[in-house]
């Protein structure tokens, strides 16, 4: 049975360059950078080094704190460089494919058959278990945990946002594999949250939530809240649907197959590129913005969209948990002439701040963005105090930076939130250890 | 135009940032700069990429231009009371040049004593220059009579400018509206007068005497809706204030016990600055209580004790101290909420 839940506060941010459902095909780049910092609280002990033959699926780098937990290479190839920033803390693994596309063979098997502790041992061998997150903290999963439940957002709904149901076509056996093998993790329930449109019939080992309401409705933190919030002392997973996809692929084919079609969509895209292209985990997108962006203006290029992606060059990579490419305007060079006294403001929408930093003191903005039960207000003021208790009574346990990315656009002191909200959680998780 | 200036900015930067020779200055440099220019600073690598439009200064602007309906009237009243008292008759840009060279002054005074110690503090303490006061300066003449001389407006605009802000700081931090302290300050050197018996409609159009800026209902209600649109104030706040104020006078009419007591309900909202105060100041985002239900509670007891101090000590503009007084429970309604929301989350837990 499914049950209807409708999301009152958010906001839909409408801009210019949405993705359309075409699929353009790109001569792929050979070149990948795994970054560790994607995976919030990994601390690496990197097992490569330069110059080092890898396949698809070898272990790159492991979790010091659980070993079993290791993120490997999404492409067969070499090792360019480990590199490494001052006091050897590490920054990033380049690699230069080989085109082979060789794989380490995990098997194909049966998760039907398989129990949850295999599953997971297998899942964490192969660097897909490294993809969860978990809430409290938003960090990487503890491989020893069981989750009380385990949560999927079946759809996106941040500014351009991709479509996942033209994402999945033709892979929906491999989607339902992954939920089935999600199933065997958790002593609990696997929720699937969806928009009401969603063909959702054949879904299995799933409960099926639909969602209405503008964003953040497609936040799994938001979803989460209203379905059964995270209390003290629980802990639940959530992993991204293009994620499911991979687990999917997993085990119907044997081998750690981590592409995926990313939509590349923003104001600065030509009208001819916008769509979707097919990408790995960590490929550069230098071929595919190459020749498809506007000229002669400064630019920014995100991983991700507009409110919670990571800021990368024009040769950068495709991030962790990205499933989108936006590219708009930087403005820096656009000095705004009095531009707070203008009654209308202007429509364009660049990476500006557009404003000076102040100390908190419009009320309710934030409420109006933010549907959970949860004083966004006085949680970001014990965080900002470093008040671990009342950042527990007030219920930081249940939210992740991106929940509160809406709060950042429209916030009028222009206070770099989710920043905050990373820095009380990862305060926290010290505490709390 | 526009680029001369800005080169002319960034000729001088250097001369005023660390180590340049009027270093010691930046505040005030950083003020006009970001006065002429909305900053081309852009959003963090990891942070939100874009931001709405919204900064502090625009807020601001949108209260000063819900004000604007007041002051105009305001000093068309001014000079409609001055040709009436000395017996002549005026037209209408006679009356209202007349009251814009009296209230001008006042403007003049509380802004250049209120910006001039706020410039100083940023320049001693090395903060950013910040918008606060531009609201507070309009309201301060708004909610004097005209007949104030400069030079108390001078000296309670810096009692209230050193109260409010310097000792917390700056704005946001304070705990009181700061046009209400210097309009308490003066309350007990300046006490003002009832005036006689008004109608409805006098009291609605605002023709009658009283503080400048609070006569007229029409611009008031102009004004809110203004705020409430561009969603600047809170609805809530302002609703509950006249909600306290009408029920509280309903419930001393029905006492009856004094003459103050049959004042009615709409009367009370009408007279004095209730409704300036219900939607100028009891609005303030930074003294007032920062939770949905919190705003509820802090209206509806402003209301109440507005009309409770009205009726029962007989001075009409009573709502300015409703407001300071509401203001000193903030924390203690806003702490009240927040454990209501802390109380739901433990019981979830318990289940």
């Amino acid at each position: 049975m499914k049950r209807n839940i409708k999301i009152n506060k958010g906001l839909d941010i409408h801009l210019k360059g949405s993705a359309f459902n075409l699929h353009h095909k790109v001569a792929p780049s050979l070149n990948y950078t795994v970054y560790p910092t994607d995976y919030p609280g990994l601390i690496p002990e990197v097992v490569v080094k330069d110059g080092d033959k890898i396949q698809a699926g070898t272990t790159l780098l492991y979790d010091k704190n659980a070993p079993s937990l290791k993120v490997v290479s999404p492409v067969s190839g070499t090792v360019l460089l480990v590199d490494r920033c001052e006091q050897r803390v590490l920054k990033d693994i380049l690699i230069e494919a080989d085109g082979k596309e060789s794989f380490i063979d995990f098997g194909k098997k049966d998760v039907n058959e398989l129990s949850g502790k295999t599953i997971k041992t297998t899942l964490a061998a192969a660097g897909i278990l490294a993809l969860f997150r978990q809430r409290p903290y938003d960090r990487i999963v503890n491989p020893e945990e069981t989750p009380r439940d385990i949560f999927v957002s079946g759809f996106y709904s941040a500014p351009l946002h991709p479509d996942f149901d033209y994402v999945l076509k033709g892979q929906e056996t491999d989607f339902q594999t992954g939920l089935d093998a999600l199933a065997k993790l958790t002593d609990g329930k696997v929720y699937l949250g969806v928009r009401s449109q969603q063909q959702t019939d054949n879904i299995q080992n799933a409960e099926v939530m639909e969602f209405e309401g503008p964003h953040p409705a497609g936040n799994v933190g938001v979803q989460i809240n209203h379905i059964c919030p995270v209390n003290k002392g629980e802990v639940v997973w959530t992993v991204r649907p293009e994620d499911v996809l991979v687990i999917g692929r997993f085990f119907n084919k044997g081998s750690v197959d981590m592409t995926r079609l990313v939509a590349l969509c923003g104001s600065e895209v030509n009208q001819s590129a916008l769509g979707y292209y097919t990408l790995r985990l960590g490929q550069t997108v230098e071929p595919i913005v190459e020749n498809s962006v506007t000229q002669n203006i400064p630019l920014r290029f995100i991983s991700g969209n507009p409110l919670t992606g990571k800021r990368i060059s024009a040769s950068g990579s495709l991030r962790v948990g990205d499933p989108q490419i936006t590219v708009i305007p930087e403005g820096d060079e656009c000095f705004d002439f009095l531009g707070w006294a203008r009654l209308v403001p202007a429509k364009v929408v660049d990476a500006r701040v557009k404003g000076s930093r102040r100390a908190m003191i419009l009320s309710e903005e934030w409420d109006k963005v933010f549907p959970m039960d949860i004083l966004p207000d006085f949680l970001i003021r014990a965080i900002v105090a470093n008040d671990v208790k009342k950042m527990e009574e007030l219920g930081i346990y249940e939210v992740a930076p991106e929940d509160f990315a809406l709060c950042e656009f429209v916030d009028t002191s222009k206070m770099e939130l989710q920043q905050i909200v990373r820095q009380g959680l990862d305060t926290l998780y010290k505490e709390m250890i | 135009m526009k680029k001369f200036i800005r080169n002319q900015l960034d000729n001088l930067k250097p001369t005023f940032e660390p180590g340049g020779k009027l270093a010691m200055f930046y505040s005030v440099f950083e003020g006009m700069d970001s006065f002429l220019f909305v900053s081309n600073e852009t959003g963090s690598e990891t942070g939100t990429h874009i931001h709405a439009s919204n900064d502090l200064k625009r807020a601001i602007t949108l209260v000063i231009i819900a004000l604007i309906p007041c002051v105009l009237f305001g000093m068309y009243n001014v000079g409609y009371h001055h040709f009436i008292a000395i017996g002549e008759s005026a037209g209408f840009i006679s009356s209202f040049f007349y009251g814009l060279l009296a209230v001008l002054p006042m403007l003049v005074v509380s802004y250049g004593v209120g910006l001039g110690i706020e410039f100083a503090l940023a320049q001693w303490k090395g903060y950013k220059i910040q918008e606060g006061f531009w609201v507070s300066g309009m309201l301060i003449p708004m909610i004097l009579p005209v007949e104030t001389p400069l030079w108390m407006i001078g000296v309670a605009t810096a009692f209230s400018v050193l109260i409010c802000k310097a000792v917390f700081f700056r704005t946001g931090f304070n705990i009181w509206t700061p046009a209400l302290i210097t309009c308490a300050f003066l309350f007990f050197v300046y006490p003002s007068n009832a005036g006689g018996p008004l109608s409805y409609w006098d009291m609605f159009w605002g023709l009658i005497p009283g503080s400048v800026g609070e006569t007229s209902k029409l611009c008031i209600l102009i004004g809110a809706i203004i705020l409430l649109a561009t969603g600047i104030a809170s609805w809530r706040t302002m609703v509950s204030v006249f909600a306290g104020g009408l029920l509280t006078a309903w419930i001393f009419n029905w006492i009856n016990a004094s003459p103050a007591m049959q004042i009615s309900p709409l009367q009370h909202i009408l007279l004095g600055g209730f409704a300036f105060g219900a939607v100028f100041m009891a609005t303030d985002p930074v003294t007032s209580p920062r939770t949905r239900n919190g705003k509820y509670v802090f209206g509806f007891l402003t209301g109440l004790s507005a009309i409770v101090i009205r009726v029962l000590t007989g001075y009409p503009e009573s709502m300015m101290f409703a407001i300071l007084l509401m203001n000193l429970f903030t924390p203690l309604i806003d702490y009240c909420v927040v454990q209501t929301n802390v109380q739901q989350r433990l019981k979830r837990i318990k289940k």
